[in-house]
């Protein structure tokens, strides 16, 4: 099932006793979630994620702006008749309900000639746990069961009407980090056996990263960009989506052009043709410095970090916006630490150039 | 540890002592009492010991009235006041505007002086040389004749005395079962929206079984509270409630002891053993009923 969002917006009643308009959450939001893909919504808190979620769920109708499901407008529609599964955050299974008892209940609220009967049932909601491996608890509590099995019930639970779209709120926010990385392959498992267009929430860009077929960065209610995450990850829109996305983030530094040339300081770091001269930002992916003792960008050492496949760099300079400048290079590179400068050549697709007070990215020529 | 035991013992020491000589001592008291055949508690002398106390006070009509009062009050007042409780619990929390001034209004019973309640009653019920009474008026204007609700009819005075003890029980309820449906987790509800759950299975498959303890708690109280009534009585009747019959156990067993024709603690002691085994008979049933009906979180 296809899903269209078009220019889509909640706004809510501003609180406060100096409180005037609207704050406006979510901001003439605009894409598409083509069938049976995984998509992603993420951004820092506050940013009209999960008020989007909500609005594609149903619970919270849109001040503005229209959603369809395939070719169908259900901007209207209540959520019952929408065909979505939801999982909440805190999963919300009802907890004086057996696993077999959550699973069922969407199924008992079933009238007329959806009506199913008992066996039926029965049958769908263990079906819902094989698919979600809990066929062995289905007669426990939920308090009886690990963070990560309640997470697997809450699917279960989202999964067992069969919905049309799946929609999950901060899935793993709630599970350590180990059994976080099992559960998001398990929730990819699900969605591609399954192949149920899914959509997720998280602030986590990793995990945004690793699972989703399509990403979709939201910043103050606005969409900054979307596509697959390596797309998004090598070619950042602007500077907020350079830094929200990797691990370690992006380094960002002061820099400046003149004559196609990129300086950082007084090092002349990098041609970059047709960018008019003037003052602009300079980001730099930690894998993007290679050492080299002719290297053009000199960085003063503070430490190596040894991580084993991979050793990180970290330094200082001036221009840096951030404390310190964490590099990624390969382990068999030896850094000389007696010396007190390091120095680096730069791989020119790891290097972005954006707008000193719009932040936009600035393109250039190699 | 043990050094730990001895301080905690210390702690407790000064409740202990009173407890022990107000409440533990006069209890034993009591249940001695009630076993000493014509007790008289100035030559601090008793005939001899026995059940004649006992069967004395369950062969006296007053106290067979009073039973049946009790139980009649119990009976009506415990699942009226709670259910109306509920109702209007779930009201108040579904309603957004003005609901503090809603839940202040419903409060107000609460804090307010019995014989104020009292006055209240008085103008609704009691026929004074001017007028019946509020309700009788209502009565009248809808074609009834009047009902004397004070020293009339058994059903009559009994609908008042019920009627007061609900009104006087509802506002605490109220105030407890608010901040239990306040507490239950919205995700639930909305869980259940997606899931196209009807507001009745909403209410019977989730609000109610998250705020069972309480209304469990409620009902438990309610039964003791109800059972122990006696004052609600004495201010709509008077004092003289085995006249107008409509004595409660407790007022018997007061009566008994102070009362004009009182004076008899061995009956009074018997009396209230006998109450003690029947609340304490039922709260255990309550109990056991609760283990398969309330989930505690």
């Amino acid at each position: 099932m296809k899903v269209v969002l078009e220019n889509l917006t909640k706004e809510f009643p501003a609180r406060g006793k100096k409180a005037a308009g609207n704050v406006v959450a979510v901001d003439h939001v605009s894409f598409e979630i083509p069938d049976g893909s995984l998509t992603g919504l993420l951004g820092p808190s506050g940013c009209g994620k999960s008020t989007t979620l909500f609005m594609l769920c149903g619970l919270l109708a849109p001040t503005g702006g229209k959603i369809f499901f395939g070719e169908d407008d259900v901007t209207d529609l209540p959520a019952e008749n929408r065909g979505v599964g939801i999982v909440f955050q805190n999963y919300a299974l009802y907890p004086h309900l057996t696993v077999r008892q959550n699973i069922l209940f969407p199924l008992e609220n079933l009238k007329g000639k959806d009506k199913l009967s008992k066996a039926e049932m029965n049958r769908k909601a263990e079906e819902a746990a094989a698919l979600v491996q809990i066929e062995s608890l289905m007669d426990r509590k939920p308090s009886e069961l690990s963070g990560g099995q309640q997470q697997r019930v809450a699917i279960a639970r989202a999964m067992v009407k069969m919905p049309r779209v799946l929609l999950l709120d901060e899935p793993l926010s709630n599970l350590d980090a180990r059994l976080r990385l099992q559960t998001r392959e398990e929730i990819r498992r699900i969605q591609r056996e399954t192949g149920i267009t899914t959509v997720f929430v998280t602030h986590d860009q990793e995990e945004a990263m690793s699972i989703s077929d399509q990403i979709v960065v939201m910043k103050e209610g606005v969409v900054q960009q979307i596509g697959r995450p390596q797309d998004v990850y090598d070619d950042p829109v602007n500077l907020f989506v350079a830094k929200f996305l990797g691990t370690p983030p992006i380094n960002v530094f002061d820099g400046r052009v003149r004559g196609g040339i990129l300086y950082i300081g007084e090092d002349a770091v990098l041609n970059v043709n047709k960018v008019p001269d003037g003052n602009v930002t300079v980001g730099i992916r930690p894998e993007g410095f290679v050492l080299a003792d002719d290297g053009p960008l000199h960085l003063t050492l503070s430490r190596v970090e040894v991580l084993g496949r991979d050793i990180s760099v970290v330094s200082t300079s001036p221009h840096s916006r951030n404390e310190s400048v964490r590099s990624i290079i390969s382990a068999e590179a030896k850094v000389d630490t007696s010396k007190p400068t390091v120095a680096f050549k730069l791989k020119p697709a790891k290097v972005f150039l954006f707008h000193k007070e719009t932040e936009a990215r600035i393109r250039y020529g190699e | 540890m043990e050094n730990n035991n001895r301080k905690a013992w210390l702690y407790l020491l000064p409740a202990i002592l009173f407890l022990a000589a107000f409440m533990v001592y006069p209890l034993i008291d009591v249940f001695i009492y009630s076993f000493e055949e014509g007790y008289n508690f100035a030559s601090q002398t008793s005939f001899g010991t026995g059940w004649y106390n006992f069967s004395y006070v369950l062969h006296d009509t007053y106290f067979l009235q009073a039973v049946k009062n009790t139980m009649l009050l119990v009976v009506i007042t415990v699942p009226v006041s709670t259910v109306l409780a509920i109702l209007i619990a779930l009201g108040l929390s579904s309603i957004k505007p003005l609901r503090k001034l809603y839940q202040t209004i419903y409060f107000l019973p609460y804090v307010t002086n019995t014989l104020a309640v009292g006055l209240v009653f008085m103008i609704l019920f009691k026929p004074t040389a001017y007028s019946d009474g509020l309700v009788n008026l209502l009565i009248n204007w809808f074609g009834g004749s009047s009902v004397d609700f004070i020293d009339g009819p058994y059903w009559a005075k009994m609908f008042v005395l019920c009627f007061y003890t609900i009104w006087v029980v509802l506002p605490f309820k109220i105030l407890l079962l608010t901040s239990a449906i306040a507490s239950v987790d919205q995700s639930y509800y909305n869980a259940a929206k997606v899931d196209g759950t009807s507001s009745f299975r909403i209410f019977y498959k989730i609000t109610l079984p998250m705020i069972s303890p309480t209304i469990f708690y409620l009902v438990i109280t309610g039964f003791i509270g109800a059972f122990k009534s006696y004052s609600d009585a004495v201010a709509l009747f008077g004092t003289d409630l085995n006249a107008a019959g409509m004595n409660t156990i407790v007022g018997y067993v007061y009566d008994m002891l102070y009362g004009d024709s009182g004076g008899y603690p061995s009956y009074a002691s018997a009396a209230a053993i006998i109450l003690f085994v029947i609340v304490l008979t039922i709260t255990v049933i309550n109990l056991l009923v609760s283990r398969k009906h309330v989930y505690y979180s």
